[in-house]
C-alpha cells in the first residue's frame, strides 16, 4: 500500500452492484493470460448505465472505447459500493484498469474483503457523501497514514476512516503474505 | 452464543467468540465453479507451488454450472480447466458437464448432494453459498483469493458477524411462498441492512417450511449485504439429510439468552404477495400497485426459484392455460429436471403442463439468472420487461442494461405469464 495516492476522480452513486463494475458476460476472460487480462481493464464499470457514468454529467466511459486502461485513478462512490455478486473479478477489473484506490461511504462485504486480501485495491471509507461535492476530473491526493483526501481541483480536504484491521493485510501486500507472517503457510 | 457464533466458535478452536472479533476458523466444505473456480485454482498454484496438492480433495467440490450451453469458448475453456485440476488432483467431488454427474445450480447440488451439514462450515466462491445455512451451518461467499487460501490451508479469516434475527409465525396462506416473505425483509431493511451481519430466521412459519423453501430464505440473505443466513436444524432437516447422505454432523443450536443485534417479527397470515421493482432487490412493492404493468417476458428458474417446489407452484397456476408472453423454465439441477417428468399436478406432469401452456423448457444452470454469454437461454438483449423468480434485479443483471427486472415468486410470475401484465395470484389461484 503507497502512502500517497494521486490521480483523476470518477465518480458514481449508491450501491453499485458487481455487475455494472464487470458485466458476467465478460467473466469468461482468463485473468492471467496477458490479452485476456486487459479486457478487464477495458470493460470495468461498463455495466453502470450511461446517465450515471462519471457523475455529475454522466456518460463519461470510464475506460475509452479503444482503450484497456482508464485515466482515472480514484473511484469515489456513494454507500454500499460493490454489493452483489462474490467476483473477485470485481476489484481485480478496477486494478487492472489502473484505478488503485476507492473512497465510498461504505461497502459490500464481499467486496471489501475481496479487495483488501487480493491486494487488488485501498476501500477507503468516508462520512462524507463525496459524490455531492468531488466531480469526475477533478485531482485527488489520497494520503493513506493521515488519512486524509485533498482535492486539488477546488482546494478542500476530507477526512476518511482509520482503516483498522485490515490495514495489516494492506500492509502486508495481500492475505497470502498475511498468512505467511501469521504462520499459517510456511514462508 | 447464537447458532453462528457456536458455530465459529467450535470451528476456530474455542469455547467462545464475540461480535467483531476476527478469527481463523476451518472450513468443511469449499464450494467453487466455473467462473470463480479457475481463477482460484491459478492463484492456488501461484502461491502453493504447481505440483501442490489441495489440503483435503473429500472436502473441495466442484460444481460448474454458471455457463455451461453456450458456444462461447473461453467459457468452455473454464470447464476444462476445472476437469484437468479435477483429474490432476483426484477429486472424488467433481460434476462434470456432459456425463450423469452433471448436477446444475451449485447451492442446489450441495443440498441435493448432502453437502449442507448442520453445525459445519461451508464456503463458496459465489455470493448465493449462503443458501447452505437453510441447513443450520455457516456458509457464506467469498472470492478466488480467500478460495485458494483455503485450497492450500483449509482455513479462512473470519470477523464474528453480529446476528439479526427474523421471526416468522402464523400459517402460511397458498398464495404465498418464501420468496414473498425474504422480499418483504429486504424491502424493509434494505440492500445493505444486514451488511457484515448474520441473518437468522425462526418461528413456527420458518419451520414449516419445506427444505426448498428455507433455501430461499437463506439464498437471499445477501441481497441485504448479510454475511450468512441460518435456520436451526430440526426433523425436516434430518428428514432430507437422511435421504441423501450417511455424513455424520453434530447441529448446535442458539442459547435462550443468546444476544441479537435486533429481532423482527411478521405474521407471515397478514402478508401479502409482493415483488421487487427494477432495480434493486430492496424496491419492494405489493403486487397489488404494480398489478397490470406490461410485462414482455416471464422467467421461473435459478438456485432460488428452480427448485422442483417452485415449478409445482407454478405449474398449478399454469395448468389448462396458455402463457400470454415469452415464459422461459430453467431447472436449477438435473434432479429437478428429472422430477418435471415423474412429479403430477391433478394427473400430469409437470413438464407436460408446461408444455401445453407454451413454455420454454431449457436445461438446468444458472442460464440467464445473471446474463451471461450472448447466447445464453432467456437473456436479455434489449428493453424487455421481465417477472423473474431470480434473485436481484440490478441493472444488467439478466444481460440487457436497458431491460428491467421485477423479483417475484414463482406463483406471482406464473400468474403473470397468463395475463402478460403483473398479476396477483389470487386471481388465479382457485
Amino acid at each position: 500500500m503507497k502512502q500517497i495516492i494521486t490521480g483523476k476522480a470518477y465518480v458514481v452513486g449508491d450501491s453499485v452492484d458487481t455487475d455494472q463494475i464487470i458485466p458476467a458476460e465478460h467473466l469468461v476472460y482468463s485473468l492471467t493470460v496477458p490479452d485476456e487480462r486487459r479486457m478487464y481493464g477495458r470493460y470495468a464499470l461498463s455495466g453502470v448505465p450511461g446517465s450515471v457514468q462519471g457523475l455529475p454529467a454522466g456518460h463519461v466511459p470510464f475506460t475509452a472505447a479503444d482503450a484497456f486502461k482508464s485515466e482515472f485513478g480514484i473511484l469515489i462512490a456513494g454507500s454500499n459500493f460493490g454489493c452483489g455478486s462474490s467476483r473477485e473479478h470485481a476489484p481485480f477489473a478496477l486494478r487492472q484498469a489502473g484505478c488503485q484506490a476507492v473512497v465510498a461511504e461504505s461497502y459490500a462485504r464481499i467486496f471489501y474483503r475481496n479487495a483488501v486480501d487480493g491486494g487488488f485495491l485501498v476501500p477507503f471509507e468516508t462520512r462524507v457523501r463525496l459524490i455531492e461535492v468531488i466531480e469526475t476530473g477533478h485531482e485527488l491526493e489520497i494520503d493513506s497514514a493521515v488519512g486524509t483526501l485533498k482535492n486539488h481541483t477546488t482546494g478542500k480536504q476530507y477526512l476518511l476512516e482509520p482503516l483498522g484491521d485490515v490495514a495489516e493485510i494492506l500492509k502486508a501486500g495481500d492475505v497470502f503474505e498475511y498468512a505467511r507472517r501469521a504462520g499459517l503457510i510456511e514462508a | 452464543m447464537n447458532i453462528t457464533e457456536k458455530i465459529i466458535a467450535r470451528h476456530s478452536g474455542r469455547d467462545r467468540v464475540v461480535p467483531g472479533e476476527n478469527v481463523w476458523i476451518d472450513v468443511d466444505v469449499l464450494m467453487t465453479h466455473d467462473v470463480c473456480g479457475p481463477p482460484a485454482i491459478g492463484i492456488f498454484k501461484r502461491e502453493f507451488g504447481e505440483e501442490a496438492r489441495v489440503w483435503d480433495p473429500d472436502k473441495l467440490v466442484i460444481m460448474p454450472d454458471h455457463y455451461i450451453f453456450t458456444a462461447d469458448p473461453h467459457a468452455n475453456r473454464n470447464v476444462d480447466i476445472l476437469r484437468a485440476f479435477a483429474a490432476e488432483q483426484d477429486l472424488p467431488h467433481y460434476y462434470d458437464v456432459g456425463t450423469s454427474r452433471y448436477k446444475g445450480v451449485c447451492h442446489i447440488g450441495l443440498a441435493e448432494e448432502g453437502f449442507n451439514l448442520p453445525g459445519s462450515v461451508l464456503i463458496g466462491t459465489d455470493s448465493h453459498s449462503c443458501t447452505s445455512g437453510a441447513f443450520g451451518l455457516f456458509s457464506t461467499g467469498v472470492g478466488n483469493t480467500d478460495a485458494a487460501l483455503i485450497m492450500g490451508t483449509g482455513k479462512i479469516w473470519v470477523k464474528v458477524p453480529e446476528t439479526m434475527k427474523f421471526v416468522f409465525d402464523g400459517n402460511l396462506p397458498p398464495y404465498l411462498m418464501a420468496k414473498d416473505l425474504i422480499l418483504t425483509v429486504i424491502g424493509d431493511i434494505g440492500i445493505d441492512g444486514a451488511t457484515y451481519r448474520a441473518m437468522e430466521f425462526d418461528g413456527q412459519a420458518v419451520f414449516d417450511l419445506s427444505m426448498e423453501e428455507r433455501m430461499t430464505l437463506t439464498n437471499m440473505a445477501i441481497e441485504a449485504g448479510g454475511k450468512n443466513g441460518v435456520i436451526a436444524a430440526d426433523q425436516t432437516t434430518a428428514d432430507y439429510l437422511a435421504a441423501r447422505t450417511d455424513r455424520p454432523y453434530t447441529p448446535v443450536y442458539s442459547d435462550p439468552d443468546a444476544r441479537y443485534h435486533s429481532v423482527r417479527t411478521y405474521d407471515v397470515s397478514k402478508m401479502e404477495p409482493v415483488v421487487a421493482k427494477p432495480h434493486r432487490p430492496d424496491n419492494r412493492a405489493s403486487v397489488s400497485e404494480v398489478e397490470g404493468t406490461k410485462l414482455d417476458r416471464a422467467y421461473i428458474g435459478s438456485c432460488t426459484g428452480g427448485k422442483l417446489e417452485d415449478f409445482v407452484a407454478a405449474a398449478g397456476i399454469l395448468k389448462d392455460g396458455r402463457v400470454a408472453i415469452d415464459t422461459f423454465i430453467v431447472p436449477a439441477t438435473t434432479e429437478v429436471a428429472r422430477l418435471l417428468d415423474t412429479t403430477l399436478v391433478e394427473g400430469v406432469s409437470v413438464r407436460q403442463i408446461f408444455r401445453d401452456a407454451g413454455c420454454k423448457i431449457g436445461e438446468s444452470s444458472c442460464a440467464a439468472c445473471l446474463g451471461g454469454p450472448i447466447d445464453t437461454f432467456g437473456r436479455t438483449h434489449a428493453t424487455e420487461v421481465v417477472i423473474s423468480t431470480t434473485n436481484r434485479n440490478f441493472p444488467g443483471r439478466m444481460g440487457s442494461k436497458q431491460s428491467a427486472v421485477y423479483l417475484a415468486s414463482p406463483l406471482t410470475v406464473a400468474a403473470s405469464a397468463l395475463s402478460g401484465v403483473i398479476t396477483d395470484p389470487r386471481e388465479v389461484l382457485v
